[in-house]
């Protein structure tokens, strides 16, 4: 194991992956000669020159576009955006083409490409650099869609989608790339996209949190530790495909659950993983599956506005507290 | 300054004919065609029969199309090319077998010109298995992607960055290959036009777009919807550009040829305007308000199938009952296209899963 932090684990996977094929590239707003607007691509230009690591000008439609033309006509693209809210620009081109041109061509075309950035919010930003678009694009057939929460699943989860053969959108958070983790070191370390991982194991409740919100289900859980709750996390790490099976397994276990998401709640990740256990665990569940999510808002500027928006390990706690009938 | 009647408030300009003088406003200009004769542009005779057959195959397949579609055998768009033949006709013939070409959802003639059979057209047509894209794509989504037809695309402007795409991959791996990208006069407004643009001129992309001008973006005359001649755009971008008749296989020809050449050997973006027309209307649903029939005729007698004939029959290339025999066995190629469309199956619907992920097993929520 190495310390490393998010950046590097995904530094690292596009590394080794333009190191073993010579198809795969990145481009992206300054990913070249400015190493990265969060550097995660620091170095790379060095390494594989100018014709792999492409600085694109402030053309989202564009340069996505120029992406899936790419992959169709045999080459790897890593697409960067500098955040998914930008990639709204390019959304014609992940879902009306990217997700559709093999299909509507009864299979003549392969997309394999990776569409890569920060995705939600980053502290104060105000409301058009806040959303988070893992649920959105999960929506859309055609489409995978990761969004990791520690290094180590980031650097194996994002080797497996620049070797996928389908377009995949990985996405990352400006606020964790700084965020260190043990990365394992074992060679071509991959990481099987739609595999969900246990991150805490517990009996009382089951706590269903990916991305960004993994880390404040975990400080949750700590608290509620300490008050004898002893709480299961669950980090689907692939949005879709989605590991059903290990969220209800675990469920079948404590008989309680509650989504962590940082999505707005509707029609959202949290709705989809609600419905899905009434489903498959309707007569094993003690009490309603509660959500955590953003309010039905769009996010605001000011700090205490803010941090009343986006869920907290108290919001958490509350939740974790009605399903468990503690309050 | 006094306030205007709101009633002589106007945004987009209106009707057919002139603000000023109400003359009839012609949907485009055609410039004039090349003089050359075949052989200094390279043509063998051969060459001109193979195209002349091409575009007659075109224009019969769409008729029985047509007649297929009001006979109620399928449903969905049907976007004709008729009118429109010679410039997939001269682009194919100019360009080499591997060189990519895209194009928007106006595509039976791009197919048929680069591969896709009668019968796998007329069946994606009709929604059959047997169809080039076995029936998931339908009459907008024709494509032969073996024979480096990457397909129609129904998103106007949607697919234009996608060419620039094709190219990029081409100019990556150095294959000698250049990318040849079209869409209508209505896809010049799109944003995704003008940023493709920039970046194949940025990055010296090896690919031409071509406005297939045909006067017309659904019920808009061009003239209506875009300012300027759309050529000019290629000022802006310090792009190589022309305008080409594109009523004339010859014309299309001779310029796709010379700016295949450049394009491939120095790897630049190129912006073609053929200007051309449609006789037909935008799809099948369209009452044609919008055009004359005067105009219609005007086009209709610069045929591009017509032209091409007068000029074999002109040229002692071929004589009255050659061409007649070749007219009744494209008619029964075509023929017997719609009968294997009528005759084929549906897709099976475990199909309805197939074709999206490249996986045999894949995944899919429910
Ligand atoms: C983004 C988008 N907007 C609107 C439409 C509806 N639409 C389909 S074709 C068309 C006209 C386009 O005309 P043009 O680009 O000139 O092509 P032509 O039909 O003449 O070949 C319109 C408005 C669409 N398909 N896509
Ligand atoms: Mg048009």
């Amino acid at each position: 194991m190495a310390e490393l932090q998010f950046r590097e684990a995904i530094r690292e996977a596009i590394d080794e992956e333009m190191g073993r094929d010579e198809k795969v590239f990145l481009m992206g707003e300054e990913v070249a000669e400015y190493n990265g607007a969060y550097k995660v691509s620091e170095g790379l230009l060095d390494k594989y020159g100018f014709k792999r690591v492409i600085d694109t000008p402030i053309s989202e439609l564009g340069f996505a576009g120029i992406g899936v033309g790419a992959a169709m006509n045999g080459l790897r693209p890593i697409v960067e955006f500098m955040t998914f809210n930008f990639a709204v620009l390019a959304a014609d081109q992940i879902i009306n083409h990217a997700s559709k041109a093999r299909y509507m061509t009864g299979g003549q075309i392969t997309i394999p490409m990776v569409f890569r950035g920060p995705n939600a919010s980053a502290g104060q930003l105000g409301a058009t650099h806040s959303v988070a678009f893992d649920s959105m694009y999960a929506h859309f057939p055609g489409l995978k869609v990761i969004y990791t929460s520690e290094p180590d699943d980031a650097k194996g989860l994002l080797k497996s989608a620049i070797r996928d053969d389908n377009p995949v959108l990985f996405m990352e958070s400006e606020q964790m790339y700084g965020l260190k983790g043990e990365v394992s070191e074992e060679d071509d370390y991959i990481i099987p996209i739609g595999k969900g991982k246990i991150k805490r194991e517990g009996s009382d409740v089951t706590i269903v949190a990916h991305g960004k919100m993994y880390h404040v289900a975990k400080q949750a859980a700590a608290q509620l530790e300490k008050d004898g709750v002893e709480t299961e996390i669950i980090d689907p790490r692939t949005v879709k495909p989605l590991d059903l099976p290990m969220i209800i397994d675990s469920i079948k276990k404590t008989n309680r659950c509650v989504v962590v998401d940082e999505a707005h709640p509707f029609a959202g990740f949290s709705a989809e993983i609600g419905f899905l256990i009434q489903r498959e665990a309707f007569d094993y569940l003690d009490a309603p599956v509660q959500r955590v999510t953003l309010p039905d808002v769009n996010a605001p500027f000011a700090k205490n506005l803010f941090d009343a928006w986006l869920p907290s390990p108290k919001q958490v706690i509350d939740a974790v507290n009605q399903v468990t009938y503690r309050n | 300054m006094a306030k205007k009647n709101t009633d002589e408030v106007r945004f987009a300009p209106t009707g057919i004919g002139d603000e000023k003088d109400g003359a009839v406003q012609k949907g485009v200009d055609l410039p004039s065609a090349t003089r050359k004769k075949h052989k200094s542009l390279g043509l063998s005779e051969d060459d001109l029969k193979s195209m002349f057959k091409q575009m007659y195959l075109q224009r019969r397949f769409e008729e029985r199309a047509m007649q297929q579609y009001q006979k109620g055998k399928f449903g969905g768009f049907l976007h004709l090319y008729i009118g429109q033949e010679a410039v997939s006709t001269g682009t194919v013939f100019a360009l080499n077998d591997d060189d990519d070409i895209i194009t928007a959802y106006r595509d039976h003639g791009w197919g048929i010109c680069r591969g896709v059979t009668p019968k796998e057209g007329m069946a994606e047509l009709f929604g059959k298995v047997t169809g080039c894209s076995k029936g998931k794509g339908g009459s907008m989504h024709f494509a032969k992607t073996e024979n480096h037809f990457w397909g129609g695309y129904g998103i106007v402007g949607g697919h234009i960055p996608i060419g620039g795409g094709l190219g990029f991959a081409n100019k990556y791996e150095q294959n000698g290959r250049i990318a040849a990208c079209f869409f209508g006069d209505g896809a010049v407004d799109q944003g995704s036009l003008h940023e493709t643009f920039n970046i194949s001129k940025l990055w010296g992309l090896p690919v031409i777009y071509v406005v297939e001008n045909n006067g017309y973006s659904m019920g808009t005359a061009a003239k209506r919807h875009t300012v300027e001649d759309i050529v000019d755009r290629a000022k802006g971008y310090g792009m190589k550009s022309a305008v080409v008749n594109g009523m004339d296989v010859f014309s299309v020809y001779e310029t796709m040829k010379e700016v295949a050449e450049d394009v491939r050997e120095n790897s630049e973006p190129w912006l073609l305007e053929i200007r051309t027309y449609r006789y037909r209307g935008h799809s099948m649903s369209d009452p044609q308000k919008y055009r004359t029939k005067e105009e219609l005729e005007t086009y209709q007698k610069n045929d591009p199938i017509e032209r091409i004939k007068r000029y074999l029959l002109g040229n002692d290339i071929l004589n009255e009952e050659e061409i007649e025999e070749i007219e009744n066995k494209v008619e029964q190629v075509v023929l017997d296209a719609v009968e294997f469309a009528d005759a084929s199956d549906f897709p099976d619907e475990a199909e309805l899963y197939d074709d999206m992920f490249v996986e045999d097993d894949p995944y899919f929520h429910n």
